[in-house]
């Protein structure tokens, strides 16, 4: 295939760019792709992160993982991208993706990020009750280790102090 | 004068001028948050009207007090800019290639200094990026977080307790948060020490790229550093990680660079000397060999040989001298020859008039 900025080197790099589900391909040759490169910054290569990760995304889920995966519909029904799209795009289309494919995630985050859950940062405004609730969980793991170091005492104060914010979790 | 002229007329921006902790090493450090508006989908597939009602809720946030009480914001909707003031823009770090490309409804909101750049409508919703002089990733970290914290009392992000906040690319998700350093390593390429520490900081979960990130070249021993991780760390731990492997790697340079002064002093003064000379005579130069002779002569500087040239002007050249710059300069389109010679130009004069 020759290059379609030139139309005389052969094309050696090949995008292919998909916006609001349209798709168009792109074919230049190295000597093109450097011209480009040059006049935008960023850009010389092509290869995003994006056709990296639908390599990583294109892959048969592991045996064990099958069935639970069975059961995660492979379409978003908010924006409408299935779960084919994502693993071609690299991208998700919206927020609620991320619910419809569900656990089908974990491989790709773990490979990713070797980890599948959020530790961070947590917005004031929704993040109250998630606040409390991370409160909670490491207020339970001090417990238990003061009761491990027979520290009855205070392994009482922090039982109280853990009733207390699973009654504001209770309340929402 | 436009309000975009304003942001695109010179190279250097404000918060450039301020001298940094560690800046003999560091040029710069940078944060930047993904964030992503409930209900609306995210730009890729958003229609027209979605993109724009985001577009008007973040122009929105704009006349907000608290945010008024960090600086002065002006508002670019990318339709207003022409191909080159984009190019300008992305030069000077301030808005992605991928803005600058795919405008749909796409703006970029900046602070006075320009220290602060809200992109919106790019990959994600919103993009916050603060920029620091010198090494300074906790400094831009805080104020990314306050600029943040306005943000998300105006708009209900798109947030799980589970995935944490949610972007469009799964490398992103969980903090959204990229730090990253721009780092002159100039020494421990010299002493070929480069590479080793190259490998040994993507197996502690960072990413080393080029001057223009993604994708691009490392030229003129600049390097960019940043986590690659977002997902089951606290933007804490990764700034902590990414601060502790730069602490290391600054270490290294310095010790390189007195290595090369007590072992090899008149070899090193050459070449340093030599790259100022041709900056200062040459009537044609390539993008590729003026960043290595920027970078030779800002060693020089760091190493006391050449005193009367600030490492401002360096940073002033280095944006001026890139392909959108020079050709907003010369007020035309040029051929990558024509540059050559524009680029060779400005850099006489620059020098000579610093010297």
């Amino acid at each position: 295939m020759l290059c379609q900025e030139c139309g005389k080197k052969q094309a050696t790099l090949h995008f292919t760019k998909i916006l609001n589900g349209e798709k168009t391909e792109f074919h230049i040759c190295e000597t093109c792709a450097r011209e480009k490169g040059e006049l935008i910054p960023g850009t010389p290569n092509g290869f995003s992160i994006h056709n990296l990760l639908s390599g990583l995304l294109d892959f048969e889920p592991s045996a064990h993982s099958t069935v639970a995966n069975k059961a995660q519909p492979s379409r978003c029904e908010h924006c409408g991208l299935t779960y084919g799209q994502f693993s071609k795009v690299g991208r998700f289309g919206c927020s609620e993706c991320y619910k419809y494919f569900g656990d089908k995630l974990d491989p790709l985050f773990k490979r990713v990020h070797g980890n599948t859950v959020h530790i961070g940062k947590v917005p004031k405004r929704s993040g109250g009750l998630i606040k409390y609730k991370r409160e909670i969980d490491q207020l339970k793991k001090d417990m238990l280790i003061r009761i491990e170091n027979e520290e009855f005492e205070q392994a009482a104060q922090i039982r109280d102090q853990i009733r207390e914010l699973e009654k504001k979790v209770a309340e929402g | 004068m436009t309000e975009a002229s304003r942001f695109t007329q010179h190279a250097l921006s404000e918060w450039m001028k301020g001298e940094g902790p560690d800046s003999d090493i560091v040029i710069s450090s940078r944060i930047r948050l993904a964030r992503n508006i409930r209900e609306y989908p995210f730009p890729m597939l958003a229609t027209n009207g979605q993109s724009k009602e985001v577009a008007e809720l973040a122009a929105k946030v704009l006349e907000s007090e608290e945010l008024g009480t960090i600086s002065r914001f002006t508002l670019l909707p990318l339709a207003d800019l022409d191909e080159l003031q984009r190019r300008v823009l992305v030069e000077k770090h301030l808005i992605s290639p991928a803005l600058a490309n795919e405008s749909r409804n796409g703006a970029v909101i900046l602070s006075d200094n320009e220290s602060i750049s809200i992109m919106v409508n790019e990959e994600d919703h919103l993009r916050i990026q603060c920029l620091c002089p010198g090494f300074q990733i906790k400094e831009a970290w805080d104020l990314a977080g306050q600029i943040d914290d306005v943000f998300e009392t105006q708009l209900e992000y798109a947030f799980d307790e589970k995935r944490g906040y949610m972007t469009s690319c799964p490398t992103n998700v969980g903090t959204g948060i990229r730090a990253s350093v721009m780092i002159h390593l100039p020494a421990l390429v010299l002493t070929q020490q480069i590479n080793r520490i190259l490998s040994a900081i993507t197996q502690v979960g960072l990413a080393v790229r080029g001057l223009y990130g993604e994708g691009s070249e490392a030229l003129g021993n600049l390097f960019q550093i940043s986590n690659q991780i977002t997902l089951g760390q606290s933007e804490e731990e990764i700034i902590d990680n990414l601060y502790s492997v730069v602490r290391q790697i600054i270490e290294h340079e310095r010790a390189a660079r007195q290595r090369l002064i007590h072992e090899t002093r008149p070899k090193i003064l050459d070449r340093v000397s030599r790259s100022y000379g041709i900056l200062s005579y040459a009537a044609i130069m390539d993008s590729k060999e003026a960043a290595q002779r920027l970078s030779d002569v800002r060693l020089g500087i760091d190493l006391g040989f050449i005193k009367n040239v600030s490492p401002h002007v360096l940073n002033e050249l280095l944006v001026m001298t890139q392909p959108g710059f020079l050709q907003q300069t010369a007020g035309e389109k040029l051929t990558p020859e024509e540059r050559d010679i524009r680029r060779a130009q400005l850099i006489r004069e620059k020098i000579s008039a610093a010297g």
